[in-house]
C-alpha cells in the first residue's frame, strides 16, 4: 500500500474534521485516541507559573521561613549568602556588557515568577518538587532579600510575586523568527 | 583556483588501496597501517577456524577493536554533569548511532515505565485529553532524518581555543531517524483554542525540564517521537516519548514528555530567560534564539590524529543548516587562501546532516584545513573573527564559526582556533 492509499485508508475512520492529505502534511481530523481528564485530575502536575502570575497557587512565605529553608534545603550547594559553591551563584554579579558578566538570579533573571516556578519544579536538587507551596514561597523571598530586591519584612504570595520587579526586567531582546 | 580543484573531477582514488580500519576506536589516518611491499600473505587464524555463534550477544555491540568509540564527559567532569559528546570524528556518512547520540539532561536520566507514563494536553484546548502510549503509538506516523544540535555546541572556542578534538569541541550535534506523531496531528484530538500562540512542553524528569514553543512551529514539523533510528527511543534520548522540534536548539525537544499546554505567551523559564539566551556586547541578552544555523566541521583528519606520510587523504566532514538546505560546502587547505567546492553525498536532506567529501594530496608542508557551509537561503558559515564581531565572545550559545585544524610538517593536526 503506498502513501497515498494509506491516508486514503485512514480517512475512512475518520468522523470528523476536514482531511489535508499529501506526503508532507499529517492526516487531519480526530481520530477518537485518548481521554478526557478535567484540570482537578491534573492539579499535582499543573505547576507552571507565567510571568503575569498565572499559575500562582494559595500560600504565602515570608524572609524570615525563608532564610530557615534555604539554609536547610540550598545553602549546602549554593552557600550560605547565596555566593555560590557547589552550585550557581545566586547573589549580586552584574557586568553583562563587560568582559566576564556574572549571571546570578539577582542580577539576571528578568521576572520574580520564574524563581518560584523553577523552586517548585525543579530544586531542592537533592528531592526535587518535595517542598510545600508555603515553603517555595518563603525560600522565594529569602533569595530576593539577599539580592536586596525586597525588605525584610515582605510577605510573597500569589499578589505580592508578580509585582516585584527584578532589575534586569528589561535586559532581554526576543527574537521570534 | 586551489590546487586541489583537480582532483575533484573523478573519483578514481578510490581504488586507491587505503589500508584503513586496522587499529581503530581513534581515527582512520591517525592510525593507518601499511603493507610492507615484501610481505607475503598467510593464511589468517580467524580464517582456519568457525567464528562464534549467532545472537552473541541478542543485543549486537561494536566490535571489539572500536571500544574507544564511545562518548565522552567533559575532563574533569564537572560535578553537576551537563552533558556527553558524540565521537563525530570517528563516524561515517550521516546517521549517528543510538549509543553515541549525544546527551544533555537537566537532571539526569529517569527510569520511566512506558506503561505508567502519560502525556497531559490541556491549557486552551476545547477538550484536556490524556494519553497512553499505547494510544500515542496507533496515532498516524512519520519517520524522518532530522540533526539535533545544542545550543551550547562549540561554546568554549568563542573566548579562546579550549579542546583539541572534534568530539570535544563540537560533539553536541547527532542525527538520527526520528519516528512518531505530528503534534498538529495529537492536537486534533483536544482541539486548538484560536487564541493559543505557545506551547510550554513539560518533562518527567527531576527538572521538569520546560520551554515555551511557538505554537506555529508546533503545527509545522514537531513530532512526538517514541522511536530513534528503527527501535524505540533510548532512555537517555527520552524513552519512551520526547518532543522533537526539527532546526531548533536541541534543549527545546523536551525529552520524557509528560505535558503540553496551551497559552498565549511564553512562560518566561529558567531555560528561556537564566539558561539558552545570547548575551549581547551592549549587556542585553538575545531571547528565544532558537534556530541552529549553518554550520560545519571537518572530522576527517581533525584535531589530535596524525598524517603518517604524504599523499592521498579524503577529507570529510558533517554540514547543516536550521535555515534551509544545505547548498554547498567549501574546502580550503591554505587556510582560507582558496577554497575548493566539496562533494554533497546524496540524498541532501533539508534539516538533516550532510556528508561532505573533498580529495587531497598533503605535500608534507604545514596546512590549514577549514570547511565552510552555504545553506538555501543563502547564509555563509563564518569565522570566528566574523562571528565575534557581530555578536560578542560572551555570547555562549549558538557558535556556527569555521574550525580551521591545523597540520603540521610531522603531520600532526591540531586545533587552529
Amino acid at each position: 500500500m503506498d502513501v497515498k492509499n494509506y491516508y486514503r485508508c485512514v480517512m475512512l475512520f475518520i468522523l470528523t474534521g476536514l482531511l489535508a492529505c499529501s506526503n508532507n502534511v499529517q492526516v487531519s481530523g480526530k481520530v477518537g485516541l485518548g481521554t478526557a481528564i478535567n484540570e482537578n485530575q491534573i492539579r499535582k502536575w499543573d505547576i507552571d507559573v507565567g510571568p503575569s502570575g498565572t499559575g500562582l497557587p494559595p500560600g504565602s512565605g515570608t524572609v524570615l521561613i525563608g532564610e530557615v529553608v534555604y539554609q536547610q534545603q540550598c545553602a549546602n550547594c549554593h552557600g550560605d549568602k547565596g555566593q555560590g559553591g557547589l552550585a550557581n551563584r545566586l547573589v549580586g554579579g552584574g557586568g553583562f556588557n563587560t568582559q566576564n558578566p556574572v549571571k546570578t538570579v539577582g542580577s539576571f533573571w528578568p521576572y520574580a515568577t520564574t524563581i518560584f516556578d523553577y523552586n517548585k519544579r525543579a530544586m531542592p536538587h537533592h528531592s526535587p518538587q518535595s517542598l510545600s507551596d508555603d515553603q517555595v514561597y518563603a525560600v522565594t523571598a529569602y533569595i530576593l532579600f539577599m539580592n536586596k530586591i525586597i525588605d525584610k519584612d515582605a510577605v510573597m504570595n500569589a499578589k505580592t510575586l508578580p509585582l516585584v520587579r527584578m532589575p534586569n526586567r528589561d535586559g532581554f531582546v526576543p527574537v521570534i523568527r | 583556483m586551489s590546487p586541489n580543484k583537480k582532483f575533484t573531477q573523478r573519483r578514481g582514488f578510490l581504488k586507491t588501496s587505503l589500508a584503513v580500519g586496522a587499529g581503530v576506536g581513534g581515527a582512520l589516518v591517525s592510525n593507518s597501517v601499511t603493507a610492507q611491499s615484501n610481505t607475503f600473505l598467510e593464511i589468517d587464524p580467524w580464517t582456519k577456524t568457525q567464528g562464534s555463534t549467532f545472537v552473541n550477544p541478542p543485543y549486537g555491540l561494536p566490535s571489539k577493536y572500536e571500544k574507544n568509540v564511545v562518548r565522552l564527559l567533559p575532563n574533569p567532569p564537572p560535578l553537576f554533569l551537563t552533558g556527553s559528546r558524540t565521537p563525530i570524528q570517528n563516524l561515517h556518512g550521516i546517521i549517528t548511532p543510538n549509543g553515541l547520540h549525544f546527551e544533555r539532561h537537566h537532571a539526569g536520566v529517569p527510569d520511566v515505565n512506558p506503561e505508567q507514563h502519560r502525556l497531559v494536553i490541556h491549557g486552551l484546548v476545547d477538550r484536556p485529553m490524556i494519553f497512553t502510549m499505547d494510544d500515542i503509538l496507533r496515532f498516524p506516523s512519520e519517520s524522518r532524518i532530522y540533526f539535533m544540535e545544542c545550543s551550547g555546541n562549540s561554546a568554549a572556542e568563542l573566548k579562546k581555543a579550549a579542546n583539541n578534538t572534534a568530539q570535544q569541541i563540537h560533539g553536541l550535534i547527532s542525527c538520527c531517524e526520528w519516528t512518531g506523531v505530528r503534534v498538529s496531528t495529537i492536537l486534533q484530538e483536544c482541539g486548538i483554542k484560536p487564541e493559543a500562540t505557545w506551547v510550554l512542553a513539560e518533562g518527567a524528569d527531576g527538572a521538569a525540564m520546560t520551554r515555551s514553543i511557538p505554537m506555529s512551529k508546533m503545527l509545522d514539523d514537531a513530532i512526538l517521537a517514541y522511536a530513534q533510528n528503527g527501535e524505540m527511543l533510548r532512555a537517555e534520548q527520552g524513552y519512551p516519548l520526547r518532543l522533537f522540534l526539527p532546526t531548533y536548539e536541541g534543549n527545546m525537544s523536551i525529552k520524557w514528555l509528560r505535558r503540553l499546554k496551551l497559552g498565549v505567551e511564553p512562560w518566561q523559564t529558567r531555560e528561556e530567560t537564566s539558561a539558552y539566551t545570547d548575551l549581547r556586547e551592549d549587556g542585553k541578552a538575545l531571547q528565544f534564539t532558537f534556530t541552529m544555523e549553518v554550520k560545519s566541521v571537518i572530522t576527517q583528519p581533525s584535531g589530535m590524529m596524525k598524517l603518517k606520510a604524504k599523499g592521498f587523504y579524503e577529507i570529510s566532514g558533517i554540514a547543516w543548516s536550521g535555515n534551509g538546505k544545505i547548498r554547498r560546502v567549501e574546502v580550503s587547505t591554505d587556510s582560507g587562501k582558496t577554497w575548493g567546492e566539496a562533494m554533497l553525498q546524496d540524498p541532501v536532506m533539508d534539516k538533516s546532516l550532510v556528508r561532505f567529501r573533498f580529495p587531497w594530496i598533503w605535500d608534507g608542508a604545514p596546512a590549514v584545513l577549514m570547511s565552510r557551509a552555504v545553506d538555501a537561503s543563502g547564509e555563509v558559515q563564518p569565522t570566528m573573527e566574523k562571528l565575534i564581531a557581530v555578536k560578542t565572545a560572551n555570547t555562549f550559545y549558538h557558535n556556527n564559526a569555521i574550525q580551521p585544524w591545523q597540520v603540521a610538517a610531522n603531520g600532526e593536526v591540531t586545533n587552529g582556533r
